[in-house]
């Protein structure tokens, strides 16, 4: 089967749907792999790597949309801006699609797609389980999303993201907040604390704060009690009075806050405004607001889509092409998540559209021109848990029960014992009690003692010296030679002498090999 | 001629010096010098037994008829005698030198049971003629004191024979779980102590019959209680084996009013007992449970693959992909377990560790206590491969370096990085210790298959996301990253 990897026309893209390093795994799979010349410079990968990883390097775009079983792409097939070609024209009657499709408001292109017969699986659309997490799309670009925003904030702010003590003065670590902890909040987070910033983080749905913590960053909520956790994750719209407390909140926080990333989106709708003109007033001026929902409308009062504008002395920067700024790595994980999908579907060899496979129904938007989005609801019974990379450890303590003290009780009872025999017994047993007590008190706190490392060597020497009941088959030697007491003794001499030097010289062995 | 005094000291000395011999043991610097120690204190306990019973020695007033019934009488006893320890010494040796360090359980079981057995014979010997006089009116207690002897030692003989035999894989490692054992087993303790009675009151040494038949059921008590124990649960056994023949062995000291005999076997049966009490605190069980027995299933690489209820799926690691990993990280930790011993692995493994450190990588190993089928046996199989023994840490000094660590290789071990013993309190190992490897970066696991372990329970180790499984024979995946290391 031939995968086809064309150059991304959409004006600005730098990534492509396979790095070498992809075409590699996806040479192992058992496909072959096409890649449009060109297709992976803005994502600093050259021809000639593509071709020694194995792929077949094409000048023609059309020609290799012809001649590709599967196209794999980042963006949904659009019009080329410069040759006026539609890509959707390019793809084979009856070929297979695999990009960011955003089925809910392309209804246009599925039908265009529908038309050719085309079966298509959209990268937005995996279900969000944890199986199919090593394919989630959506996950591994706005990881890189989160990062990459922090780096802009840096790049645009105007002092450290660390605390320094210098002997020109004193520079005081930045203040960040981070407006949702979904895989790119959690990513902001971390890179902002690496920075050495100080960071809290918000978030409606109550199940994060452990991650956030985890994190190292501080939790704030608002004091109404709604749980903010919609499905599949994600959060949901929340009532009037609960964003009322929300704008409050970030106005107040907004003074003492040097940089916001926000990251809210809600699924199918435009994103929730948060920080208001009046937050962005309060900010003091060279503060930094990062907005990764301005393609949606944005989460800030004033922010613009692909522009940094500066409002009231603080910069609002609306990029939505984050992931793109940092293609190579982008692109890398994005051609992995579709590596995953491609292994699940079976590979070159079994390589099936199964419907019957959870991931690969969720995913899919046409099965051969067939309408098949959105996919039939499961409700899953761990939906809440699974909305992000990072799992939840719940480490329930399994606490041996409490032993109790029960020492001195033994010592009396063995005590006690001890003058209960010698009540009875004669004096030269009673001696040899003596020695078997006082030798067992010896034994305990030497073994002790031993290293946890030598404990084989030990058990080895403790036979050897077990063989000491050699002297009791001497003692028995005594008498005729073909006595019965004189065999067994004669028996029980060679046993333990084997004992004895197999157990010294199987010891000697081993701690000749221990060395430091 | 010797003074008996002379004797007495010489058995003192002996005895000290074992002590000393186990006590050298506490560090592997000091080691050596304690083994010679006990080879020194061996050596002086037979000198001074062998002047002895040739008659050598000079008793105080009174004192030589006590000791006229050791003397040798017939001069080819002691032919007999040299011929025996001459051919017993050959065997030892040979033994000793030839036993690979992945058989050390099963030579260390069978050793167990020649003390064992040499017990049960001088016992009976003891009874046919006592060698030491029994002085008056103690004739009901030494009889008791044979009684126990015999009694220990068929044990200990017929449980190590056992353990020896499960350990080398001649018998299955399930355990023997019969419909009322407990049962069966108080009614075979019940039996011996009912013909303790014929036996003690018995005149003279009349009453051969009773030992003899209590010896038969003992054998079979010893059996049945390690037949009872799962594969699993072999270091418990092997070290409670280990005590037993101490406990032995101070019986017969008891028999033949030998403080030396008591002294050495009291120090080897705590020496077991003290093993027995770590291995059972490092599988958070009770000794009672485990020599109860039942839990434990197959012995030997693994049970059938358990269906995995749907704890997602494992992602795999190719060699490539490892090599990489090991080439990235700083700080590894390697955990060995059984599987890599019986695939043979530690020598190669040994040569990727010396690599790594050459390219000044940190590479540590940590062992969990119950690794293994005898307690610090993958201590001596990485020695054995020359890895350096400062980089080999117990669980105990290594848990808490794990978020910390980059890199953690799992090779051929299980249930001893199993979250779910701390994590789920409904899991046949909850509470057991267990290395927290999953705090590290990345965590490589080397199996065969993604069949069970020992416990038979499922590991949601490897289905965490910082989990890969590299399968493949671990010796085999082994070879494969060291070449692949070398290469450029």
């Amino acid at each position: 089967m031939k995968i086809g990897v064309p150059r991304e026309v959409w004006p600005g893209e730098c990534r492509v749907a396979a790095s070498p390093a992809n075409v590699k795994r996806l040479g192992k799979l058992g496909f072959s792999v096409l890649v449009e010349s060109g297709a992976g410079t803005a994502a600093s990968f050259e021809d000639e790597s593509y071709r020694q990883a194995g792929a077949e390097v094409m000048a023609g775009t059309a020609a290799l949309w012809e001649q590709s079983d599967i196209v794999i792409k980042v963006r949904a097939p659009m019009k080329n801006p410069e040759t006026g070609i539609d890509e959707v024209d390019l793809l084979r009657e009856g070929g297979t699609l695999i990009s960011f499709i955003w089925p809910g408001q392309e209804e246009e292109l599925v039908e265009k797609l529908a038309a050719r017969k085309a079966t298509v699986l959209a990268m937005d659309c995996v279900p969000r389980i944890s199986r199919a997490q090593k394919l989630d799309a959506l996950s591994s670009m706005a990881n890189i999303a989160g990062y990459r925003a922090v780096l802009e904030a840096a790049h645009h702010f105007g002092s450290f993201f660390t605390g320094q003590m210098t002997a020109a003065g004193k520079v005081p670590p930045a203040k960040v907040l981070v407006v949702g902890a979904g895989v790119a909040g959690l990513a902001a987070i971390g890179a902002a604390k690496g920075l050495g910033a100080i960071v809290r983080a918000f978030d409606t749905r109550p199940a994060v704060e452990e991650q956030v913590q985890s994190m190292g960053a501080e939790f704030l909520t608002v004091k109404i009690e709604e749980d903010g956790t919609g499905s599949g994750g994600y959060a949901k719209q929340m009532s009037q009075a609960f964003i009322d407390a929300e704008h409050a909140l970030f106005e107040e926080l907004a003074q003492d806050i040097d940089i916001i990333i926000t990251t809210a989106l809600i699924p199918g709708r435009p994103a929730p405004l948060l920080i208001t003109e009046q937050a962005v007033k309060n900010m003091k001026p060279g503060s930094v607001i990062v907005d990764l929902a301005a393609e949606r409308g944005g989460n800030t009062a004033g922010a613009v889509a692909d522009e940094v504008v500066e409002s009231h002395g603080v910069k609002i920067i609306g990029y939505t092409d984050l992931p793109s700024r940092m293609a190579k790595v982008s692109s890398n994980l994005y051609g992995n998540n579709i590596c995953h999908l491609l292994d699940d579907m079976g590979g070159a060899e079994n390589y099936k559209v199964d419907e019957a496979d959870e991931v690969v129904r969720g995913t899919l938007v046409l099965n051969g021109g067939e309408m098949k989005w959105p996919a039939p609801v499961k409700k899953l019974a761990e939906e809440t848990k699974v909305a992000d990379s990072t799992t939840q450890e719940v480490a329930v303590d399994v606490v041996p029960a409490e032993k109790k003290d029960r020492g001195p009780f033994a010592l009396l009872l063995i005590g006690l014992a001890l003058i209960a025999v010698g009540w009875s017994g004669d004096t030269g047993f009673l001696h040899q009690v003596t020695v078997f007590v006082l030798s067992c008190f010896i034994g305990y706190q030497v073994i002790w003692n031993v290293s946890a490392s030598l404990h084989t060597p030990l058990m080895s020497v403790t036979n050897a010296i077990s063989g000491i009941i050699i002297v009791g088959g001497m003692l028995q030697l005594g008498g005729p030679l073909d006595s019965p007491a004189t065999i067994l003794g004669v028996i029980a001499v060679f046993f333990a002498t084997i004992n004895i030097t197999g157990g010294f010289l199987v010891t000697q062995r081993m701690l000749k090999m221990f060395q430091g | 001629m010797i003074p008996y005094g002379a004797i007495i000291s010489s058995y003192l000395v002996a005895a000290v010096l074992f002590i000393l011999s186990l006590g050298g043991l506490s560090t592997q610097k000091t080691a050596r010098r304690g083994n010679l120690y006990g080879i020194i204190g061996m050596a002086l306990a037979v000198a001074a037994t062998t002047i002895l019973i040739l008659g050598k020695v000079l008793f105080p007033e009174g004192e030589a008829e006590k000791f006229s019934g050791i003397l040798l009488d017939d001069p080819t006893t002691a032919t007999v005698f040299a011929v025996a320890i001459g051919i017993g010494a050959l065997i030892g040796s040979i033994l000793a030198a030839r036993v690979a360090m992945t058989s050390m359980p099963e030579l260390v079981a069978i050793l167990h049971s020649f003390v064992g057995l040499a017990a049960v014979l001088v016992g009976i010997s003891t009874y046919y003629r006592p060698g030491v006089e029994v002085p008056e009116g103690g004739e009901l207690v030494h009889n008791i004191e044979i009684y126990l002897a015999v009694f220990i030692g068929a044990i200990t003989f017929t449980g190590s024979v056992l353990a020896f035999l499960k350990l080398r894989g001649s018998v299955s490692g399930k355990p023997l779980t019969l419909p009322g054992r407990h049962l069966l087993n108080l009614l075979m303790v019940g039996g011996c102590v009912y013909l303790a009675f014929p036996f003690v009151s018995a005149e003279g040494h009349s009453a051969v019959e009773p030992l003899l038949w209590m010896t038969l059921t003992a054998c079979f008590i010893g059996f049945h209680m390690v037949a009872a124990i799962g594969g699993a649960d072999m270091p418990v056994v092997v070290s409670m084996l280990n005590s037993y023949s101490g406990w032995a062995a101070a019986a017969a000291g008891f028999m033949l009013k030998n403080d030396l005999l008591i002294v050495t076997g009291a120090l080897v049966g705590s020496s077991g007992a003290i093993l027995s009490y770590i291995m059972c605190r490092a599988m958070n069980r009770s000794f009672i449970s485990v020599i109860l027995g039942g839990f434990g299933t197959d012995g030997g690489g693994g049970g059938g693959s358990t269906p995995s209820q749907d704890q997602g799926e494992v992602t795999s690691f190719d060699v490539e992909e490892t090599v990489e990993a090991m080439r990235d990280a700083t700080d590894i930790i390697i955990i060995p377990g059984y599987g890599m011993a019986v695939a043979q692995a530690q020598h190669s493994l040994s040569q990727v560790v010396d690599f790594l450190k050459d390219k000044g990588k940190t590479v540590r190993f940590g062992i969990h206590p119950v690794a293994g089928r005898l307690p610090g046996h993958m201590n001596v199989l990485l020695a054995e491969a020359n890895v350096d023994y400062n980089l080999v840490l117990e669980m105990d000094e290594i848990n808490d370096d794990f978020p910390a660590t980059d890199l953690v290789l799992v090779i051929g071990a299980n249930d001893i990085v199993n979250p779910d013993a701390l994590e789920d309190p409904n899991s046949p190992i909850a509470g057991m210790p267990v290395l927290e490897v999953w705090k590290s970066e990345l965590v490589v696991v080397m199996k065969r298959s993604m069949g069970t372990g020992y416990a038979g329970v499922q590991n949601p180790l490897f289905f965490k996301d910082n989990t890969r499984m590299l399968f493949g024979d671990a010796k085999v995946v082994v070879d494969q990253l060291l070449t692949g290391l070398r290469s450029p």
